[in-house]
């Protein structure tokens, strides 16, 4: 299944997570100091979870007017490895699409070191002839699903995720949920983040692990978008060669009925014609499925680049504090050694009408003295953060990693064996008609 | 002759990378399919009252004769039409095929001839054979060849689609009874160049053609009063069936249209897996693996395709042109009787020259019976030789079919068998 790890909870992973969760509820049943087997907090090991079924529902909006929206049934029971022999109780409640976007977001922003799971596409695209773009479409709907059970299980099986309150609250808790998340005041540290992320900034030294991370995420999403454009095409073509066939299910039946020795054959190939055209509807229901697992990496690729970005953030951030603190010392030291090296307007001013009174300096070089001491701290922080950073990060990189790799083998491989399967349709279908065409 | 246009080169058309035709699960409206090709009917304009000099039994003889016989198995006459050459004279530039005869039959010199024919000749030898036995069904021929002004005699795949198609026509005349003890035929498969010049200026001169074709308007524009059952049930036949085997002749086209569109596609995913390969580690294998196999799939289906517009559209083609033939047929045996209706009107109104006139009543009495006679029997024989020709020809397509089919099949099963090898080598998944 998926790779695990030990995460190594440190003094110092907590503070960083205060930076951008205000505890109201003592989310995290984590303390310092303690090494945890993942596998024991995995939700996953606590409760099945499902994403059961989709309904459409009609109400106001934010704005008074009527809508028409879906919800999906969550699901979840109790793993009770004990009583095997009785059915615990289902758990159910209904969320909407801008819920499971919610809680995304609210995890992106509290656990920055982390690849979060994609949701499923908010609109269809790569969409080919047949295949609706509409939102309300019962295929659309469904599809849409089991993504978003997907989503809910990649997260419970997550090391780091799983353990989230506001998660487990999503999955039991209907009502207040989304006060709850709003609570958290996570929406202000994400409005500051975007911010910060979308400015362009340069950062001197950047990591190279993470800039060859970047630089696969943006391959990732290229090729797959590439390879998904592609394949919708072909599936189009496919549809139409298949359903042109019909038409000699229909032309053989009405050749059929002016022949004699012939009438029997044909209509039965005709028959085939038929079912041969009719087969490339669930052929490519199944190649959707595959579409659909090849969309996830796309998003995930997304999720790997911004947390590249992230990355960026904290070091330029780190980078920004260390050249407070290095000015800082240099005013520091022209201050008490009376040397001007760097250029300063009040340098310039004190030249021309005079030098300070020597208390006017010795309050300033107090002053510095605190701002160089707050910016040691500050520096000392912020690598610390950087630090942790990357190796929870890099952690969570590698699982990634394994997950993608195993999984895309298998989305390959479960590929192939649809081909396999269309193969043998047609070999059994133009069989039975060569046998028709036989008796013509 | 219709100056039609015939546009032979398959072309992926009108459709563009934009939303195709909604089919979806409908019937398509063929009728409307704006790459419908129009077929040139090379229909002779002999009409049936010319009684060839060359025949040389007496009716009666002719009428037992044209019993349809069994024993076709015994086949004594090989045809081939191979090697097309161009020629180059100061007028023009045209093709010559050789045809190869090879014989036990007795009236022939010699037990093989090779000489080299154009279509212009193939089109001579039709046109003779109609003219002696207008209600014989003789094969099509392909058509002459015109696109939009611009002639295309010389590519490569049209010559060779003329070739397979000329070649079917000289041996349905060999395999039929009557045409291939054909004089015109025997010269045609053995003179040479010269003589058969000459030998095709012979024949009713231009005035007395004139005067027959004079004669069959006017029995075809008087019509045919009483037409027996049989020829009217044959008719409503040939009507159908024409239809149908148009319908099915465009249906095969349109199949090979979408399959050459989905071949375009299918060849941009194979290079897209081998770029993805290009950026991962573990994955790069099975990622160059499925390019490959991607790849040898768009070979088969390659193939598929040129097997269908090799194999069965002609021979749909050829029998699209047939129900032309039958119709013409049947409209030369309406002009024989509707001929020997006037001159047994004509009898019983006019009083002089009563003597000609029952001598001409009794040469088309006669020659009606024997029209009609042939067309019975040789539309017997006809019909089985429709049912042979299309009965191979789709259990030929079916085949081809599954043998496209299990080729992909083993593609893609060598992919899993690699992908287990390789699986349990590392231990990793359990494919149970």
């Amino acid at each position: 299944m998926l790779a695990c790890d030990y995460l190594v909870c440190t003094q110092a992973s907590f503070p960083f997570c205060s930076l951008f969760v205000i505890h109201k509820y003592d989310t995290t049943n984590l303390t310092p100091g303690i090494i945890y087997n993942i596998w024991d907090t995995s939700l996953l090991k606590k409760m099945e979870i499902s994403v059961a079924e989709a309904e459409k529902r009609t109400g106001k909006n934010a704005v008074n007017m009527q809508e028409t929206y879906t919800v999906y049934l969550i699901e979840t029971r109790p793993v009770d490895a004990a009583s095997e022999g009785t059915n615990p109780a289902l758990d159910s409640l209904w969320r909407r699409y801008s819920e499971f976007e919610l809680l995304r977001n609210y995890l992106l922003v509290t656990y920055p070191f982390a690849v979060v799971p994609p949701l499923p596409e908010k609109r269809a695209e790569f969409v080919w002839h047949k295949l609706s773009a509409d939102n309300m479409d019962p295929d659309f709907v469904e599809r849409r699903r089991v993504g978003l059970e997907n989503f809910l299980l990649r997260v419970a099986s997550h090391p780091v995720l799983s353990s989230d309150k506001i998660f487990y609250l999503f999955l039991t808790e209907e009502n207040g949920w989304k006060e709850t998340v709003f609570e958290t005041g996570f929406q202000a540290k994400a409005d500051s983040r975007l911010k910060a992320l979308n400015a362009t900034f340069r950062v001197k030294n950047p990591d190279k692990r993470f800039a060859e991370m970047k630089h696969y995420g943006d391959e990732l999403q290229s090729v797959i978008s590439q390879l998904l454009r592609v394949r919708a095409r072909a599936a189009d073509r496919l549809y139409g060669v298949y359903k042109v066939h019909g038409n000699y299910g229909r032309v053989f039946s009405e050749w059929s009925a002016i022949e004699k020795e012939m009438g029997d054959g044909l209509q039965s190939a005709g028959h085939h014609m038929d079912a041969y055209a009719a087969s490339v509807d669930d052929i490519l229901e199944e190649e959707e499925h595959y579409a659909d697992q090849l969309k996830e990496y796309l998003f995930y690729a997304d999720a790997l680049r911004y947390m590249c970005r992230k990355h960026e953030l904290t070091q330029y951030e780190l980078e920004m504090a260390v050249q407070d603190l290095t000015s800082k010392k240099q005013q520091q030291e022209e201050l008490a050694t009376g040397t001007i090296r760097t250029f300063s307007l009040k340098g310039m001013t004190s030249k021309l009408f005079g030098q300070e009174t020597p208390e006017q300096r010795e309050a300033k070089l107090k002053m510095l003295e605190t701002q160089i001491e707050e910016g040691e701290e500050q520096v000392k922080e912020r690598n610390a953060e950087c630090d942790e950073f990357v190796k929870s990060a890099w952690v969570d990189i590698e699982r990634f990693k394994e997950q993608k790799d195993h999984d895309l083998r298998e989305s390959l491989i479960s590929y192939a064996i649809m081909q396999i399967s269309m193969c043998k349709k047609g070999i059994q279908v133009w069989n039975n008609a060569k046998e028709c065409f036989n008796k013509m | 002759m219709s100056g039609s246009v015939v546009d032979n080169t398959v072309s992926s058309g009108n459709s563009s990378a934009a939303i195709p035709t909604d089919i979806s699960g409908q019937i398509l409206d063929l009728d409307e399919d704006d790459d419908l090709e129009v077929f040139s009917k090379d229909t002779t304009l002999t009409d049936g009252s010319s009684f060839n000099a060359s025949m040389q039994t007496s009716p009666a003889s002719m009428i037992n004769q044209y019993k349809f016989e069994e024993d076709a198995d015994t086949k004594d006459i090989f045809v081939t039409v191979d090697n097309p050459e161009s020629h180059v004279t100061a007028i023009e530039t045209y093709i010559t095929y050789r045809v190869m005869t090879k014989t036990t039959r007795s009236e022939f010199d010699s037990s093989e001839f090779e000489v080299r024919r154009r279509y212009q000749d193939f089109l001579w030898l039709k046109g003779r054979l109609e003219e002696a036995h207008p209600t014989l069904i003789v094969h099509p021929l392909p058509e002459k060849f015109v696109v939009k002004g611009m002639v295309e005699r010389f590519n490569e795949d049209f010559i060779e689609t003329r070739r397979r198609a000329l070649h079917r026509f000289l041996n349905k005349i060999a395999e039929h009874p009557i045409f291939s003890s054909s004089e015109d035929f025997k010269i045609f498969l053995t003179a040479a160049s010269g003589e058969l010049t000459s030998h095709k200026k012979q024949g009713p001169g231009f005035l007395s053609r004139m005067g027959d074709t004079v004669k069959a308007v006017a029995a075809a524009v008087r019509g045919v009063r009483n037409r027996p059952q049989e020829f009217t049930e044959m008719q409503e036949y040939v009507e159908a069936f024409s239809q149908k085997i148009s319908s099915l002749d465009k249906v095969t086209q349109r199949i090979v249209r979408e399959q050459k569109e989905y071949l375009e596609e299918l060849k941009e995913c194979g290079p897209t897996y081998a770029l993805w390969s290009q950026s991962e580690e573990e994955l790069a294998e099975p990622l160059k693996n499925v390019a490959g196999c991607v790849d040898r799939c768009c070979k088969e289906t390659e193939e598929q395709v040129k097997n269908l517009s090799d194999q069965l559209i002609p021979v749909l083609h050829e029998y699209v042109l047939c129900a032309d033939t039958l119709k013409a047929v049947l409209r030369r045996r309406d002009n024989i009787q509707a001929d020997f209706e006037a001159k047994t009107e004509a009898l019983a109104t006019k009083k002089a020259d009563r003597d000609t006139m029952r001598d001409d009543l009794d040469k088309a009495e006669d020659r009606l019976e024997w029209a009609n006679n042939a067309l019975k029997s040789d539309w017997t024989r006809w019909q089985k030789v429709m049912r042979t020709d299309l009965r191979s020809a789709f259990v030929d397509t079916a085949e081809r079919n599954v043998s496209y089919y299990e080729k992909c099949l083993a593609v893609w099963e060598s992919f899993l068998h690699s992908q287990r090898t390789d699986a349990e080598g590392n231990g990793k998944v359990d494919f149970s």
